[in-house]
């Protein structure tokens, strides 16, 4: 689904991601886990184009993508849901969610429905203003929206991030979900333990390199990841 | 009282005029965050082609639209060229970019047609309407009424159409807009051609009224942007209504003090504005949660 070749970005003269190759195969839920400045997130943006990069090759579904610009890579079946939401707050939820389809030009009412079945929480306020929802319910908008565009690769930031303990385990229960449904996805998380638990295989990314690789489970029992990354 | 109702009617009519100019300020700034300062000129080319199209013989409706047509081609152009390459500069390069292009323009318009003052015939006589004492100008309903229609017509594509969406989705957040597939580019140079359409479409429909020049738009875009930061930057409501307060206020002062001050009235509102609410009467005051 997505080969990553020695890929780098620099913000300035500061190389962020220093040579990352990864594979996510058709299917897969593959976690991209590390610390905080590791690079997880600029990886992320650059494979969804909205970050230059200064080197390296992206295939998705073996089509070279890393000069198409960010919405074309949209229509090639790529979806990112990115660090903090980023919701469209002055439009309406459902706003929101039909532009999430904006590269296509099927009918969407399917679509539609299956988020607000997903994410009930949606359906109640589809007229209300997104920026008015709270946390969790914009990070359920947030990848409802991604969903939208009916993505064969889902691109998570952190989707954990700064929500309640119950609404992580209810977000993470989704993307096990998607999983079922033919998604493929590349799950970028803090939140190691949470993520490598749900993840087919995962990556530990430690200042711009990938530093280890295994399965989800086999990196779980890793006494460096788990002392690095797990506090145990 | 027929006097109010006098000073009233000018106002309102130059007052959409300002509305226009600052809906033009306002679609661009959403788009990119660019304070596009050669809006008046938008403005000055809708009026000086048509009346230069008209002298050739064209028909007055066929000029407008051409007038129209040059300078949606302008501010294509002006997107392209000048914006486009300046992608991440800072908001204060970008101002003096559009300043540039500006003069830019007004010095071609020198060239390309003259230095003096140019009119269109009225476009249904100039023989004025009585109403309750006040003489109205035909002329002044054109405008009022175009600019009604303009209104319309921007509000409906916001708000009923997907790529109307799309726009004020990316004026909200234009990362997420790229991510959702949205060629944040395209919406830019749509806000640029639309701002440049209404900007002449003023200038057509105020040129029977007030004449026009090759400079006249340095006025018009300092007026605008001053009707677009009382009503709130960034916001197109509020950008009509900056306008329409703004004609009146300067038509009320001008009747009721003094006509030599008539000019000073935008630049006052513009330091009041920023005194006492710099973010307009109708600004983002955004309720957002994080």
């Amino acid at each position: 689904m997505l080969e990553v070749e020695d890929l780098r970005s620099a913000y300035g003269r500061i190389e962020v991601v220093k040579g990352v190759s990864l594979k996510v195969a058709a299917g897969e839920i593959v976690a991209l886990v590390g610390s905080n400045g590791a690079g997880k997130t600029t990886l992320l943006r650059a494979l969804s184009g909205v970050q230059p990069i200064t080197g390296g090759r992206i295939r998705l579904q073996g089509e070279s993508i890393e000069k198409a610009p960010p919405h074309r890579r949209v229509a090639l079946g790529m979806a990112h849901v990115p660090e903090g939401r980023q919701v469209f707050a002055p439009l309406s939820v459902e706003d929101n969610l039909r532009l999430g389809a904006f590269q296509r030009n099927d009918d969407i009412a399917v679509d539609l429905e299956r988020v607000y079945t997903l994410f009930p929480a949606l359906a109640d306020k589809r007229r209300q203003a997104a920026g008015g929802l709270s946390g969790g319910q914009q990070q359920m908008l947030a990848m409802g929206r991604a969903l939208m565009a009916r993505p064969k690769l889902l691109l998570l930031d952190e989707p954990s991030m700064g929500l309640a303990p119950l609404l992580v385990q209810q977000i993470l229960d989704v993307v096990a979900s998607l999983k079922a449904e033919g998604v493929t996805v590349l799950l970028v998380e803090q939140n190691a333990t949470a993520a490598l638990a749900i993840a087919d295989r995962g990556y530990v990314i430690e200042t711009g390199r990938i530093s280890l690789q295994g399965s989800g489970a086999a990196l779980l029992r890793d006494p460096k990841v788990r002392e690095a990354y797990l506090g145990v | 009282m027929p006097e109010f109702l006098q000073f009233l009617f000018s106002g309102l009519t130059v007052g959409a005029v300002y509305a226009m100019v600052a809906l033009g300020f306002t679609l661009i700034y959403n788009a990119s965050d660019v304070v596009n300062f050669a809006q008046g000129e938008f403005v000055m080319i809708g009026g000086m082609v048509t009346a230069f199209l008209g002298y050739a013989g064209v028909p007055l409706p066929l000029a407008a639209l051409l007038a129209i047509a040059v300078a949606i081609v302008v501010g294509l152009l002006l997107h392209a060229l000048a914006i486009e390459p300046a992608r991440g500069a800072s908001a204060v390069t970008l101002i003096i970019i559009t300043i540039g292009a500006s003069i830019f323009l007004r010095g071609a318009a020198q060239v390309i047609f003259d230095k003096q003052a140019h009119k269109i015939p009225a476009f249904s006589g100039d023989a004025p309407i009585t109403f309750m004492g006040a003489a109205i100008l035909p002329q002044s309903l054109w405008v009022l009424g175009g600019a009604v229609v303009t209104f319309v017509a921007i509000f409906l594509f916001m708000d009923r159409t997907l790529l109307g969406k799309a726009v004020l989705a990316t004026a909200s957040n234009r990362l997420a807009a790229q991510l959702v597939g949205i060629n944040t580019r395209t919406v830019m140079a749509l806000s640029f051609g639309a701002s440049a359409a209404i900007g002449a479409l003023a200038g057509i429909l105020i040129t029977p009224i007030t004449l026009t020049s090759y400079d006249a738009g340095i006025l018009l875009a300092l007026k605008g942007f001053a009707a677009a930061m009382l009503g709130g930057m960034g916001n197109p409501l509020g950008a009509v209504l900056g306008g329409i307060l703004l004609g009146l206020f300067e038509q009320f002062s001008a009747g009721y003090v003094s006509s030599s001050y008539k000019d000073a009235v935008a630049f006052i509102t513009i330091l009041l504005v920023l005194f006492v609410m710099p973010s307009g009467l109708l600004g983002r005051r955004a309720v957002e949660r994080v």
